[in-house]
């Protein structure tokens, strides 16, 4: 019985995702431009769904306080309350409002990753691009030291680190910056590396371009597609590795309200029966699969795939 | 074939100088430190006596060199150092916890890889078929889960007050093997399900970059079944990717559970960590690190040398 | 023959494939009927559908394309209405299938001898050890060597020209009715393209197999086939037995196509006297340590064409990537006007690289897809000749002018807004606005369609007059040497073998490898291959 209630359930919310992913996308045709309009038809359900949900995040994170009706580290109530009317989510374990927090949390956590992944991608596509580029030693350098960073796991790496220079925000983001800029190199010297080879970058070299304009017009443009994409992969591991870091308590630091530690914080409750651990953790689940969905259309869209 | 072993020896000779500059890395990282590492562990308020102590404890009275020497040499004699938390051999708190880490991790890996393969070559064979796009969003969903999340909402489902497994996979005593199986079923579950999906969805796409070839179409106006197609003409082709995508995960399976043991209490490498990052516990830190990352390095040497192996251009020369 | 002998009908065939959303329709309404033992030659440039045709034979239709109307009749099996098992139980016994890459087509996981008994074990044909034995019969009359050890390689460990004969032995295999035969030798070299296609055609003959030779090349299809039908834009222009087609075609189109053969300009004398332009002294470059030159020289004049002929592998675009710069040579010069070059590009003043243009073989690849033609052509007028605002706009109007496009039209458009030929005359504008005194032409006309091709020729021929520019001509193809040099250079594994007039280099006598690079252009004759075969049996016996 709990098995099938719970399919009914699951086949409910997918028919609902859906059905508002869809709504979203008749909307935004209509509001949209010729152009960006042609480009929103070609997106599947999902993808419509996933934008639908990546702006409903950026609404959250930007007008938090005005949405939230409790400020962000005030005791507002006893531990653990129960859903009610004021406390719509109920109050977590030092007795501050859970919905209160879920919103803010939006702000720190999706703002923390987005600067973080900005980070990564700056630095790993500038020198991924420089070392297809310009080649010899400059490349073969960077891409040794890459492959030896990139021979220690990610997150134990990062836990290394932190131990060296202590758990803070700013050491944390600066840490997985650094680690995922490595994996950005890659991508971003692989796909510039298919790209030097063709005709029309040789033509420009013998015409005597310089270095940044051989970056900046020849290449550059030609590698967006895919880069675009790996921001949104990249942003999705980014994401993922933060709220790993605070769910051990070694990320984002108490009282700022971040998804990963507020479930640490709560996971006693999962064993009463109470789902409301789950729901930070459903909110970072959420915006992960909405942020892939929108690159998995778009991956398919640059690789021109019809099948 | 000499070619071939050559190449191979390369890969191996490679794959030892990376552990070396790996254990370089974990234990210059230390140095990085702007200050005194003592004195940042005891705070401002130590004595000079205990920080000198420490100091000395530490080796940090000695030149960098030598001080690396000698702990990659006792390394070798299989001696991590001390912890400073409680003083045990870092080498006996790492031994039995080793055991754990690594049956959990082979526990996951045993139903996730041949799920995964059978589930990438069934979604190829029908692709854009109901299956492929459920079992296509099923996946992206799934890659998209932090691995708390998984573990907790498996242990809402299946742990419950009259849950069919435990949630904690606590072992006070040695357990058999099967009551091992039962106890770590749903930290092996979560691992699984994290894994399966990427696996899965790249064994996927390794075939179906392949369906377009010329060699493929040949195959199938020799009037050769679907299955047939994929499975002896596209697969033996695929296989370089579809090794290193399960090297990848396997070694992914490494970092992912750190958190899913400490969302069972399970007593593996990965709890140790986490306790000794919190209390800036040093040696013990570096020690689990290097075993992670040697794991991590001996992974990627044999998807490497497999692959090689997988390619008849490089198994059998011109 | 009568109606008892026809294998294969079509009537009014028409298939769709997918771009941009929608469906277009590719295949016309084509009819076609096929005796068995009968070679039908189908003709026609890219985007004729000849090969979609092929492959409907089949009851086949690759993925993104659909049959959507007409019908398919194989020896009385209705294709079109065919369950997939039945039409697999056909596709490999009864009806095979010869690719045009065979390096691409054989797998390379498995070796030939799997490959080809993959067939008749799986159709029940033979047992796996009969298959093997018939392999090596087969293997020895399709002239292999070693037809008993060769089955034992992957394919990676055999040559173009013998994985062709290999994929040929591989359809006979279940000794099919019909054999579809898309473009076997357009990927092969000349001299390598007389050896498969003569045992193409003994093997034919001696199972008196039925096929369907697909093709662009006029030359090669005379050789093969009994009828021509030629189509274009997925529809018929007309069908006739092979003599009467060559002799007397009776389409406009049709006509075009025989007459491209037959465009030269007139040779002018070799230049002898002032400094060349170019001069290319004692070259020996290396890729690694491998030397691919060896002691290469030859001069360009002004106002002249040196078409430089070879292989491939003959180091002939190795050539042009010393002259360029872009390798430098191991030993020996390159003199610009009497002057010697850096040999590495990077070390060459702006003038010295405004001086040398280049034209690609892939306009698909040398044209930046993100950049205007606005700005593919005036980049270099604006680099080189310091040009700006409405001057710049004003040259490359008169550019697009002289290449031939309505600059309206066209000044802002993508590259992927232009057929194949206009994006090498694209290529031709931008090599121009540099005001170059010499342009390497690489290949240029390759890949392209014979009228394509013709067109791009003579703009060439034209410039050349126009603005006194030395070019040196790299391809493989002599029809392309007879059209447009007035010097010729043959090259084969990386040395000069001949060198000299035009007029010189197809009169006799002739290099031995001259010679059998002549000697296998196939010509319209029908006869041609008999008659070649007969005389190097004669002359090597």
């Amino acid at each position: 019985m709990g098995f099938l209630t719970g399919l009914f359930w699951l086949a409910a919310t997918i028919i609902v995702a859906l059905g508002a992913g869809w709504v979203f996308r008749q909307a935004a045709i209509a509001i949209s431009p010729k152009g960006v309009a042609k480009e929103l038809r070609t997106a599947p359900l999902t993808a419509s769904f996933g934008m639908l949900m990546i702006l409903l995040y950026i609404i959250a994170a930007v007008f938090a306080p005005v949405i939230a009706p409790f400020p962000e580290t005030q005791v507002v109530g006893s531990e653990y309350q129960v859903w009610d009317d004021v406390h719509l989510l109920g109050t977590d374990n030092l007795g501050r409002d859970m919905l209160s927090r879920l919103i803010y949390a939006a702000r720190n956590t999706v703002g923390i990753a987005f600067v973080t992944t900005a980070l990564a991608f700056i630095l790993g596509s500038v020198l991924g691009l420089l070392a297809a580029t310009v080649g010899g030693w400059l490349d073969q350098v960077l891409s040794r030291a890459v492959d030896v960073l990139m021979a220690i796991p990610a997150l134990i790496f990062a836990l290394l680190l932190l131990t060296i220079i202590g758990t803070s925000i700013i050491n944390m983001i600066l840490v997985i910056a650094l680690i995922d800029s490595t994996r950005v190199f890659r991508l971003a010297r692989a796909v510039a590396m298919n790209i030097v080879v063709m005709d029309y970058v040789e033509a420009a070299k013998l015409r005597g371009e310089g270095l940044w304009r051989l970056i900046t017009r020849e290449i550059l443009p030609n590698a967006m597609a895919p880069l675009v994409a790996e921001f949104g992969l990249r942003f999705c591991f980014v994401f993922l590795t933060i709220s790993a870091l605070s769910f051990l308590g070694l990320g984002i630091q108490p009282p700022t309200a971040d998804w990963g530690s507020m479930v640490k914080d709560n996971a006693t409750l999962i064993s009463f029966g109470d789902i409301t651990p789950l729901l930070p953790a459903g909110a970072i689940a959420l915006l992960t699969v909405s942020v892939n969905f929108v690159v998995d259309w778009q991956l398919h869209r640059a690789s021109g795939l019809k099948e | 074939m000499s070619h071939i072993w050559s190449m191979i020896l390369q890969r191996l000779a490679l794959g030892l100088l990376t552990l070396f500059i790996v254990s370089l890395i974990i234990f210059g990282a230390t140095e990085l430190l702007p200050g005194d590492f003592a004195q940042e562990i005891l705070g401002q308020s130590a004595t000079p006596e205990t920080v000198k102590a420490l100091r000395e404890k530490l080796g940090l009275d000695q030149p960098m060199h030598i001080r690396y020497l000698g702990w990659l040499a006792d390394i070798l004699r299989g001696d991590f150092g001390e912890s400073l938390a409680n003083g045990q051999p870092v080498a006996d708190l790492i031994g039995k916890r080793l055991g754990n880490t690594l049956s959990l991790a082979i526990y996951a890996a045993a139903i996730a890889v041949p799920l995964s393969l059978a589930l990438g070559i069934l979604a190829a064979l029908f692709r854009n078929s109901f299956f492929d796009r459920f079992a296509n969003a099923s996946a992206l969903t799934s890659i998209s889960f932090p691995e708390f999340f998984v573990a907790y909402i498996l242990i809402f489902l299946m742990a419950g007050r009259d849950g069919l497994f435990p949630s904690m996979a606590s072992f006070r005593t040695d357990p058999s093997f099967t009551e091992y199986l039962y106890r770590a079923f749903l930290p092996a579950l979560t691992l699984t399900l994290v894994v399966t999906a990427h696996m899965m969805r790249m064994t996927r796409a390794a075939i179906i970059n392949l369906l377009a070839s010329p060699y493929i179409e040949m195959a199938r106006l020799k009037g050769m079944n679907p299955m047939r197609v994929i499975v002896k003409h596209a697969l033996p082709n695929a296989l370089a990717p579809i090794i290193n995508v399960v090297a990848l995960n396997l070694a992914y399976l490494i970092t992912g559970v750190v958190v899913v043991e400490v969302v069972f209490v399970y007593p593996g490498l990965g709890q140790l960590m986490v306790d000794s990052v919190a209390a800036r516990d040093m040696p013990v830190v570096q020690g689990v690190a290097l075993i992670f990352a040697a794991a991590y390095v001996l992974l990627n040497l044999t998807a490497d040398v497999l692959a090689t192996l997988s390619n008849p251009r490089l198994v059998h020369g011109r | 023959m009568s109606d008892k002998d026809v294998l294969l009908t079509m009537k009014g065939l028409r298939i769709e494939g997918r771009s941009d959303e929608q469906w277009n329709e590719i295949v016309k309404g084509v009819d076609l009927t096929l005796h068995r033992g009968e070679v039908l030659g189908l003709i026609g440039e890219s985007g004729a559908g000849k090969s979609t045709i092929g492959l409907a034979a089949m009851g086949f239709a690759r993925d993104g394309c659909r049959i959507s109307g007409g019908e398919i009749h194989f020896d009385g099996i209705d294709m079109r209405n065919a369950s997939e098992t039945e039409k697999r139980g056909l596709r490999g016994k009864r009806i095979a299938y010869v690719a045009q890459s065979a390096a691409a087509s054989f797998n390379p996981a498995h070796k030939l001898i799997d490959q080809y008994s993959e067939a008749p074990v799986q159709h029940g044909v033979m047992k796996k050890s009969e298959a093997e034995g018939d392999a090596k019969d087969l293997y020895g009359r399709m002239q292999l060597p070693d037809p008993d050890g060769i089955g034992y390689r992957y394919p990676h460990q055999v040559s173009g020209g013998q994985l062709q004969r290999a994929m040929t032995a591989m359809a006979m295999a279940c000794r099919p009715d019909l054999i579809i035969f898309d473009e076997p030798t357009t990927a092969l070299d000349v001299t390598t393209q007389i050896e498969v296609l003569s045992a193409i055609r003994d093997i034919v003959e001696q199972f008196d197999t039925a096929a369907i030779y697909i093709t662009h090349d006029l030359a090669v299809v005379a050789q093969m086939a009994d009828k021509i039908k030629v189509l274009l834009k997925g529809e018929e222009v007309e069908e006739a037995d092979t003599d009467s087609m060559l002799s007397s075609p009776k389409e406009d189109y049709t006509k075009s196509l025989w007459a491209v053969r037959s465009h030269a300009r007139p040779e002018q004398p070799p230049a002898t006297e002032g400094t060349p332009v170019v001069s290319v002294r004692n070259v020996t470059a290396a890729y690694g340590t491998i030397d691919v030159l060896h002691d290469v020289s030859f001069d360009i004049h002004a106002k002249r064409t040196v078409a430089v002929v070879g292989e491939s592998g003959s180091g002939k675009s190795t050539t042009a990537r010393v002259i360029t710069g872009l390798l430098p040579p191991r030993r020996g010069e390159i003199l610009f006007n009497g002057e010697a070059l850096p040999p590495n590009y990077k070390n060459r003043s702006r003038d010295q690289l405004r001086q040398a243009q280049m034209i690609y073989q892939m306009a698909d690849t040398a044209l930046n897809p993100k950049l205007r033609l606005r700005d593919l052509i005036g980049r270099p007028a604006q680099m080189y000749l310091g040009l700006n605002g409405k001057a710049l706009e004003d040259r490359v109007r008169d550019l697009l002018h002289l290449i031939e496009l309505e600059p309206d039209d066209y000044i802002d458009r993508l590259p992927s807004e232009l057929s194949g030929g206009q994006k090498q005359r694209i290529g031709i504008a931008r090599a121009l606005a540099a005001e170059p005194q010499f342009i390497i032409c690489d290949e240029v006309t390759s890949a392209l369609d014979q009228l394509v091709a013709e067109g791009i020729l003579k703009l060439l021929d034209k410039l050349q007059g126009e603005f006194n520019l030395a070019y040196m001509f790299i391809t493989h193809d002599l029809a392309t040497v007879k059209a447009i040099a007035d010097e010729v250079v043959v090259m084969k594994e990386g040395k000069v073998v001949e060198k000299g007039g035009k007029s010189e280099m197809f009169q006799p006598p002739h290099d031995p490898y001259t010679e059998l690079l002549l000697s296998s252009v196939p010509e319209m004759d029908p006869n041609w291959l008999t008659e070649l075969l007969k005389a190097r049996a004669a002359a090597g016996g």
